[in-house]
């Protein structure tokens, strides 16, 4: 079915043709945006590729980030190609390889009260300066800047959700970026903007639609609460296990703001997830919560940084990841608060859990604090699971393997359970379920020894 | 059909806990362990449910005829052996329904049958009805802030819906109030009969008032010096260890 879904030729993505075809495919774009995209490409071009002996890229396997597996195709849609509905929510944004597919339209209500949610390219088309207000506005400070040029160079489409002054949007709202053809790129883009005093949740959900299939995906999230709201983001990262994945998120909280953000982590064979908070005005408030399951050879490299550039902020980190095999994850994460944020409250905590001994997880937690008053911490801790605990279970005869996984189960439930939702909790644990039983199959196969 | 112990001998950390250490409790018997601190009744019970921090030098068990010393402790608790302990451990994250019921399907996937989820809360519900254990604990983590008693009525509530052959109580009356006690007792009571033969292990003659053991043993130095019927308990509870000490001292 794939086979058809294209009609234009595979282009390498680090060539000038693919970039062209890109700019040519755009349709009815405002022309500002097309001189970001070409003064972004440059910038790609002449970006050096990351080095592991870059701080920002310290134990990263930086040769695993070649481009050359993946193709580009202009984006096309079938709109046969529908998705099945993930969730129940309020509306739903389907994509398939960067074309908007369908989905379920916002709620009446929501739409009444002006919000909007489209897919990014329509919402530029058809409200071009809200949306220039805010794109690429915040991206992350954590060492992507040649894949965010690359982003915004190539992006398509994504969610465009901007919900007005003080309406509170009830319903979750939900956006699910799938990669479908064989060494697809995609480079979706989320922008959640909640003007002063709205509310809002949106779950992204990022994955191939075929397991067996490779991609390449660079995206971005950018999730922006102005004075006195309340934004709820979650995404899930669940792309094939052969897919090479960079995840560039900004969360920034204005006054009185908050921002509580998840990221779910258990697809891709390698994975650069950043993700940038920052407390932007006085009495802001930003959660980044987060789960990786790392089983196999995966690479999941975590860079955060927690931005305090108003006072009286609260910023709260927790990283916890549980690790298989050879997996090898990598959490660094930095606290910066400035001269002026007095009064500050900023935590970073990072858990790692090894169920091998082959696999390795490096944690580099920092502080970097200008102001006198401030309340912060940075914990790492990486650990086994706890003897006692595991022998308590297979006392009552459990096997090794559920055992375990109970206890990962249990690891993670202090994360899933910031979820506010059970659908979205129950998708995440039958992920990670999945991923347990490909674990164990594996592991039991007659080859593996 | 019977739990047999030959002459088993147990050290922890290059220690000799247990010389030699030979018991015969059959199913439908009730068996009591006393004997003063440190002389290695919990060794006894974790060497029996293979914790690995005990090493056996020597020595057979047989449940039912199955030898159980160098199995896995997940393989001795599906073979029927139950053993509450003295320090029940948290276990953050893991519910208790869920535990319970991933404990039954471990045992249910080695027999192939299966059970519904209306059946098993039916009869989750059952046993913490009886064990006057509020329903609102399915949900939460195993042992994680339960009080010293409430943790002793959880594994109580295990052995319950585990229905096991053998099962071995450490201490179970320790931090128990007197009502607690006397509902656990009723637990234990309950599911006496010709399938469950119980070792109960404890300081106090209260317990046994509840659940009037068969035989009751004196350990010492780490084997069993004495053996009598429940008239013994009372005996120590008189008399204290000191005579045991005089009597047997020598002789460890
Ligand atoms: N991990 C260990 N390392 C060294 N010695 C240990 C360890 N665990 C137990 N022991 C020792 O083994 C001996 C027997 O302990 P055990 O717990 O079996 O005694 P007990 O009869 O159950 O005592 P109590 O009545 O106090 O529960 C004690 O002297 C104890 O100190
Ligand atoms: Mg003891």
């Amino acid at each position: 079915m794939t086979d058809t879904f294209y009609m234009t030729e595979a282009l390498s993505i680090c060539s000038d043709a693919a970039f062209e075809a890109h700019l040519g495919s755009l349709k009815d774009m405002p022309s500002w945006l097309l001189d970001i995209k070409r003064e972004a490409w440059a910038r790609y071009k002449a970006l050096p590729e990351p080095r592991r002996k870059d701080e920002q890229w310290r134990f990263a396997s930086t040769d695993g980030l070649s481009l050359d597996p993946y193709s580009y195709r202009v984006p096309s849609a079938d709109p046969q190609e529908c998705a099945r509905p993930l969730l129940e929510c309020g509306g739903c944004l389907d994509f398939a390889d960067d074309a908007y597919i369908g989905g379920r339209p916002l709620y009446e209500e929501a739409a009444a009260r002006g919000v909007i949610f489209l897919p990014l390219d329509r919402a530029l088309r058809e409200h071009p300066e809200l949306v220039r207000r805010h794109l690429f506005e915040r991206m992350p400070d954590l060492g992507s800047e040649k894949y965010q040029a690359l982003h915004v160079a190539m992006f398509t489409t994504g969610v465009f959700l901007h919900v007005p002054r003080g309406v509170q949007v009830e319903l979750p709202l939900a956006g699910l970026h799938e990669a479908v053809s064989e060494g697809a790129s995609v480079f979706p883009h989320t922008l959640v903007v909640a003007e002063e005093g709205a509310s809002v949740t949106m779950f992204d959900v990022f994955r191939s639609r075929e397991a067996a299939a490779r991609h390449f995906a660079c995206a971005a999230a950018d999730i922006c609460a102005l004075p006195g709201a309340n934004i709820r983001y979650r995404m899930v990262q669940a792309w094939s296990r052969s897919s090479l994945a960079f995840h560039m998120n900004s969360a920034s909280a204005e006054r009185s703001s908050s921002v509580d953000a998840i990221t779910i982590n258990v697809g891709a064979a390698h994975v650069r997830s950043e993700q940038h908070g920052r407390i932007v005005g006085r009495g802001g408030n930003v959660q980044m919560h987060s789960l990786t399951l790392a089983t196999g050879t995966q690479e999941v490299d975590q860079r955060t940084l927690q931005t305090h550039d108003a006072g009286d902020g609260h910023s709260n980190l927790l990283y916890k990841n549980v690790l298989l095999d050879k997996a090898h994850t990598i959490f660094s994460g930095l606290i910066r608060v400035a001269e002026n944020a007095q009064r500050t409250d900023a935590y970073q905590t990072n858990r790692n859990l090894l169920l091998s001994p082959e696999a390795e997880a490096d944690s580099l937690p920092g502080l970097e604090i200008l102001a006198n008053d401030v309340k912060c911490s940075h914990g790492a801790s990486t650990g086994q699971l706890d003897k006692e605990q595991l022998y308590y279970m297979l006392a009552r005869g459990l096997h090794r393997s559920t055992a375990q996984q109970l206890m990962v189960f249990g690891f993670f439930e202090e994360v899933l359970e910031k979820f506010g939702n059970e659908q979205l909790a129950q998708y995440v644990r039958d992920l990670l379920q999945e991923s347990f039983n490909a674990h164990e199959l594996l592991n039991n196969s007659p080859d593996a020894t | 059909m019977s739990l047999n112990i030959n002459n088993l001998s147990v050290s922890i950390a290059e220690r000799q806990i247990l010389k030699d250490f030979n018991l015969s409790v059959s199913r439908g018997e009730v068996h009591a362990i006393m004997g003063p601190n440190g002389t290695g009744k919990s060794t006894l019970a974790k060497a029996l449910a293979a914790h690995p921090d005990y090493t056996v030098t020597g020595g057979t068990a047989l449940l039912d005829g199955a030898e159980i010393i160098g199995l896995e402790p997940d393989a001795v608790a599906r073979l029927g052996l139950f053993m509450a302990f003295q320090y029940p451990v948290e276990i953050p994250g893991v519910s208790i329904a869920n535990f319970i019921r991933a404990a039954l399907t471990a045992r249910l996937k080695e027999s192939g049958g299966d059970f519904s989820a209306t059946a098993y809360y039916k009869a989750l519900y059952a046993q913490m009805d009886a064990l006057k254990i509020p329903r609102e604990f399915t949900s939460r983590s195993v042992n994680v802030g339960f009080s010293g008693g409430e943790k002793k009525r959880c594994d109580i509530l295990q052995m319950a819906m585990l229905k096991p052959s053998y099962a071995i109580l450490d201490e179970t009356d320790s931090g128990l109030d007197i009502d607690a006690l006397r509902i656990v007792a009723d637990g234990v009571n309950h599911m006496r009969g010709p399938g469950t033969g119980f070792v109960i292990i404890t300081h106090y003659q209260r317990l046994l008032n509840y659940i009037k053991p068969d035989y009751v043993h004196v350990m010492y130095g780490g084997r069993i010096v004495k053996s009598g019927g429940a008239e013994l308990a009372l005996e120590l509870e008189e008399k204290g260890y000191g005579w045991v000490e005089k009597e047997f001292g020598v002789l460890v």
